[in-house]
């Protein structure tokens, strides 16, 4: 008896789980526009989509041209190696000190496709959710002062896992 | 529910249309889905895009929204897509 009542607990369970989680750990142009194109397609579907922003990832929600408030010589060091912000992503290959990049830049141009900045802000009027992870703010010394107000909470991984068990479809890019 | 030939397309007056031309994925999905929200139950709308995944990925979001696919007429690279909105709200 007991063991029926919860098997019908987890079909219940599982026809609850129509999420998406993304986890983006990287912070290139290119992978980071395929996930935005994942979030923005099943938002479309109905579905909840919750970004959790990681690592390189977090690079996509700092302001852009925003100024370096690092403290301790390592941490500010990195934040001038590692700039971040949308209009500063590189390509995962053929970047070439930023001539491939820019390329690639003016080729999706062309084609109409929307750049990471407008897809941020396309994601965010869909009402998909934007985590970003408190450890590499710590690591890196990012301040939220230094990141965007898209942002919806700031949170470690267990957030992510509890996102993550209600979903169906959940990637790490 | 069969696919409707492109005879019966022809037959169909769409309610609204939606230029989603020289768009690339997921774009012209994305502008559907905010374009049928503000449609009312029963109407039928066209979408013109250029970018071939839609002839598969119309009817996969027709699937997974509860809408209805009525096809799709292809011509010199331009795809005219039709669906009529089922779901409500």
């Amino acid at each position: 008896m007991a063991e029926a009542s919860e098997k019908t607990a987890d079909i219940v369970k599982m026809e609850s789980k129509n999420k998406v989680t993304i986890v983006i750990f990287s912070g290139e142009l290119d992978k980071v526009l395929a996930a935005f194109n994942i979030a923005t397609g099943a938002r479309s579907m109905g579905k909840e989509v919750t970004l959790f922003f990681t690592f390189w990832g977090l690079n996509v929600l700092r302001k852009n041209k925003a100024k370096n408030t690092a403290k301790g010589w390592m941490k500010k060091m990195f934040g001038w190696i590692n700039k971040g912000g949308t209009e500063k992503l590189p390509l995962s290959r053929f970047h070439m000190a930023g001539a491939g990049t820019s390329m690639m830049k003016k080729l999706m141009l062309q084609h109409k496709m929307p750049s990471p900045e407008e897809m941020l802000m396309l994601s965010k009027e869909m009402g998909v959710k934007i985590i970003a992870c408190t450890i590499t703010m710590g690591i890196m010394g990012i301040e939220k002062s230094a990141l965007r107000d898209e942002i919806d909470s700031y949170a470690g991984v267990v957030t992510y896992l509890a996102e993550a068990e209600k979903s169906s479809v959940n990637l790490f890019i | 529910m069969s696919e409707a030939t492109t005879k019966d397309l022809d037959d169909i007056t769409a309610d609204e249309s939606l230029d989603a031309y020289g768009l690339l994925c997921p774009m012209p999905i994305v502008m559907t889905a905010k374009l049928v929200d503000s449609m009312t139950v029963g109407q039928v709308l066209e979408v013109v895009a250029t970018d071939e995944g839609i002839k598969e990925d119309m009817p996969a979001w027709c699937e997974s929204t509860d809408n209805e696919y009525l096809g799709v007429k292809e011509k010199d690279g331009e795809y005219r897509v039709y669906l009529r909105k089922t779901a409500a709200g």
